[in-house]
């Protein structure tokens, strides 16, 4: 059985603004909400900066002990998921909770809330045999990965299939994949689908700079996230959440629900090459791009818009750009390709969810989401990156793709009515 | 491509790194014996904690199987789950590396701690000496995703790879995850989970979970189904296993060792043990329908075995729920009580279990449980022939979810 998929709710919780709204204005000003971090004192690291959400739980009504007790993550989340259930007009008490899905993905969960509480235990790293009195009770909720669907199950009512996916940067798609699947395959009828991560603290960004992947222009933050531009030199980290309603077609019309779109197909693929390397061709990430196309019985003539992993990385966007050439053929120098990372940085697990919401609202407002900060081509790189200015288009398949650490590569495909005709 | 019927996901493969045993056969000789291996921690800087006892893999050496280069970049957990990994491959006759279909075969480990003893040490020099100090691999050796890209990696598999971070119910939600891979295409999958919780600091975050026991006596630590249940205890290790498609499997000359037959999830709120009665037995429905197997069909339930008196008695009622009168007539055990609950790992070494236990036509015994207080016919001290084609594999995470899979006896061609 396979079921069409459809997305009806739509929450994001993203530097710049909290909110659906917030986020799509950024986007269509082209504004970048990347800064110098003003979450700890940053001092000694290489990269001194992120794209940072100002979110204070006290505003969002959340339950006092989430307040006190849960992870800026998962309050992320949390916040995401209620706007996407309003936005959805879905009444979570009318619906079977056992048909109700939860499929949230996160890279690294409660890394924030262990680093806190092991300089506690630790002295200060000072010793290995840490002394547990120091620790909050609570602990095991940051330890454990799958509070993040639990607590937001626990708030919807959900009692279907609970997962939390963390694929590392490509978790947010996969999440949604997850999710896609586990509606047409008919487990689901309703599933709060996301992604959210709140990676910016001291190990985080630590063990970016090892390996030298984010930018240290610590001068110029607004500046900093140059996706696909040739002077490119990193990503920017950043943190929040989007999370959407993905619902079965029929039971979304049965309920007179309004349809942003439908999910037409998910794949992802390994590279098996590297954990942080990526080759120069792309093969695998177009694999999954094709996959995804083959699902939705549709052109790759037809694509209209696609949504870049484009971190700004040197090899990424040489990487995808590849990859897009490879599936689109000479169709992908007529296709808008834009990174909103130039915009919001690189949320890690969060980022995928992020960037089918960007999507969603793309097709929502027939508008394509720029490239903030393009300003010099890179020979290798000779796409349309959509430079700086949002960009009116007629849009019915949009494709999103991602890469991650461990090689995974992963694509997402959005369609309206209309749009298939293969 | 096409097919008659429906692809079947089959089990040609299973790798095990567990307590009791460093190789599959090894642990099923053990889980077949009842040993109790359960004992003091001996870990490094573990001594001062409250929590004393569990199953630690012992006279494990990584790297007897894995190349340096891989050993550096990883954690403990990855080495398990890269040995159980290879260990399964070999034992499903693929190849260690580079396939000729790379992208035929896909890599999903469920993960429940990460690599926090490699975490844990990279902290220390982040805030012992400074942020110069943290090495190359912290980024890719502490998160969730690291064992699936490395198995990936190390044997060149292209598939769909996948991380599902789950409490301990998630091993069954992998398997499940790569069974509909099987059917919806992928040739086959390495899938499982391992764990290594028992560094200093992930025991620390671990002590708040109510569920957990620190009761000192490692006869006594860990006994489900008892008037004297206090808890359960943690382990390491996991397994692996080669889930395939069965006329790919058939047609390269590979035993077909059990087939994947059904999976249900359901969710009922972390440490509400009382409610996880309805939600238990509401997997264990979804999941013999999705196998077309009625109830009388199970042969054998590997229980959860949480170890916690409202628990206890929730299983054993969503079992009578499910299953109905069939409930009093069918064997259950629970084998992790001789070595702990190695989180994603343990319902992945339990089908592990199952898949001997059908080979062998033998239900293994529950070690350290003699006298139990629900009405389960619950084996206990030795081991006990018995015709199985059915097993029903139960699992339920602390923070809230329920799973259930069937796994058939994989010479049933047609069902």
């Amino acid at each position: 059985m396979t079921r069409r998929v459809a997305v009806t709710g739509i929450g994001v919780v993203a530097p710049g603004g909290t909110g659906a709204k917030a986020f799509w204005d950024l986007l269509a000003a082209g504004r970048t909400a990347t800064r110098g971090i003003t979450l700890f004192d940053p001092v000694g690291l290489r990269s001194r900066i992120a794209a940072e959400c100002d979110f204070d739980p006290a505003d969002h009504g959340l339950d006092p002990d989430l307040s006190r007790h849960a992870d800026r993550y998962i309050q992320f989340a949390v916040v995401a998921a209620g706007e996407a259930v309003r936005d959805a007009g879905l009444d979570t008490d009318a619906e079977d909770p056992w048909r109700v899905a939860v499929s949230l993905g996160s890279a690294v969960g409660g890394t924030t809330r262990l680093e806190h509480d092991y300089v506690l235990v630790s002295a200060g790293g000072q010793r290995w045999d840490v002394d547990h009195r120091a620790a909050d009770p609570k602990l095991h909720m940051a330890f454990s990965p799958s509070t993040l669907s639990s607590v937001v199950a626990e708030q919807f009512g959900a009692r279907g299939p609970v997962q939390t996916v963390s694929t590392g940067c490509t978790s947010g798609l996969d999440a949604v994949g997850y999710a896609f699947h586990t509606i047409a395959e008919g487990r689901a009828d309703v599933c709060i689908a996301g992604a959210s991560d709140s990676p910016i603290s001291p190990i985080t960004m630590a063990c970016f700079d090892a390996i030298k992947a984010t930018s240290p222009d610590n001068d110029d933050p607004e500046h900093a996230s140059r996706p696909f531009d040739n002077n490119r030199n990193g990503f920017v980290m950043g943190e929040g959440a989007a999370v959407l309603v993905l619902e079965d077609y029929e039971h979304a019309r049965a309920r007179g629900a309004h349809i942003y779109c439908e999910i037409g197909g998910y794949a992802t693929f390994g590279n098996a090459y590297h954990m942080t390397g990526l080759t120069s061709e792309g093969l695998e990430m177009s694999r999954a791009i094709d996959s995804t196309l083959d699902q939705a019985r549709i052109d790759p003539t037809l694509i209209d818009y696609v949504n870049a992993h484009g971190s700004g990385t040197r090899q990424n966007d040489r990487h995808e750009t590849a990859a897009v050439k490879r599936s689109l053929g000479a169709h992908a120098y007529d296709t808008p390709m834009s990174s909103i990372k130039s915009m919001v940085g690189h949320s890690l697990g969060a980022i995928g969810a992020i960037e089918v919401a960007a999507c969603v609202l793309a097709l929502k407002h027939q508008v394509v989401p720029p490239t903030a900060n393009y300003e010099t081509p890179d020979p290798e790189c000779d796409l349309d990156y959509v430079p700086r200015t949002a960009r009116p288009r007629k849009l019915r398949n949009v494709l999103s793709v991602g890469s991650g650490f461990g090689g995974f590569q992963s694509a997402v495909l959005l369609t309206t009515p209309g749009g298939r005709t293969r | 491509m096409s097919t008659e019927r429906p692809r079947r996901a089959v089990v040609t493969g299973i790798g095990v790194i567990a307590p009791n045993g460093l190789r599959a056969d090894a642990y099923w000789k053990s889980v077949r014996e009842g040993l109790g291996v359960l004992d003091r921690i001996t870990r490094e800087g573990c001594g001062d904690l409250p929590l004393k006892v569990a199953g630690e893999v012992r006279g494990f050496d990584a790297s007897d199987l894995i190349e340096d280069k891989f050993l550096v970049q990883t954690d403990r957990f990855s080495h398990y789950a890269m040995a159980a990994a290879q260990l399964a491959l070999d034992d499903a006759g693929l190849a260690r590396e580079n396939p000729e279909e790379p992208f035929e075969i896909g890599v999903v480990t469920a993960a429940g701690s990460g690599g926090g003893e490699f975490g844990q040490r990279e902290l220390q020099k982040l805030w012992g000496q400074g942020s110069k100090f943290v090495g190359p691999y912290q980024s890719i050796a502490w998160f969730y995703a690291a064992s699936t890209g490395q198995i990936s990696i190390r044997s060149g598999l292209k598939g769909p790879c996948g991380v599902v971070a789950s409490d301990e119910a998630g091993g069954l939600d992998a398997l499940a995850h790569a069974a509909r891979g099987v059917r919806r295409g992928t040739g086959a999958v390495l899938v499982g989970a391992a764990e290594a919780p028992l560094a200093p600091y992930s025991m620390v975050c671990q002590l708040g979970y109510p569920e957990l026991s620190t009761v000192e006596d490692p006869d006594r630590a860990y006994r489900p189904f008892t008037a004297g249940a206090c808890g359960f205890v943690p382990a390491e290790g996991g397994a692996m296993l080669v889930v395939e498609d069965e006329s790919r499997a058939r047609d390269r000359g590979a035993a077909v060792r059990a087939v994947v037959a059904g999976h249900g999830a359901t969710f009922t709120g972390a440490s509400r043990w009382e409610e996880s009665r309805e939600g238990l037995a509401r997997a264990i429905r979804v999941a013999l329908d999705e196998a077309g197997c009625a109830p009388e069909e199970v042969d054998v339930v590997f229980a959860d075995a949480m170890g916690v008196p409202e628990a206890d008695r929730a299983e054993a009622l969503a079992i009578a729920d499910a299953l109905g009168a069939h409930a009093t007539r069918v064997p259950v055990t629970a084998p992790k009580t001789g070595i702990g609950r190695a989180y994603c790992g343990a319902p992945v070494l339990d089908t592990a279990a199952a898949v001997f236990a059908m080979e062998h036509g033998v239900v293994p015994p529950t070690p350290n449980v003699f006298d139990i207080c629900h009405d389960l016919d619950l084996v206990m001290s030795r081991a006990r022939p018995a015709e199985l084609r059915t097993a029903l594999v139960l699992s339920r995470g602390l923070m809230g979810s329920n799973a259930a899979l069937v796994v058939r006896r994989g010479d049933d061609s047609a069902r």
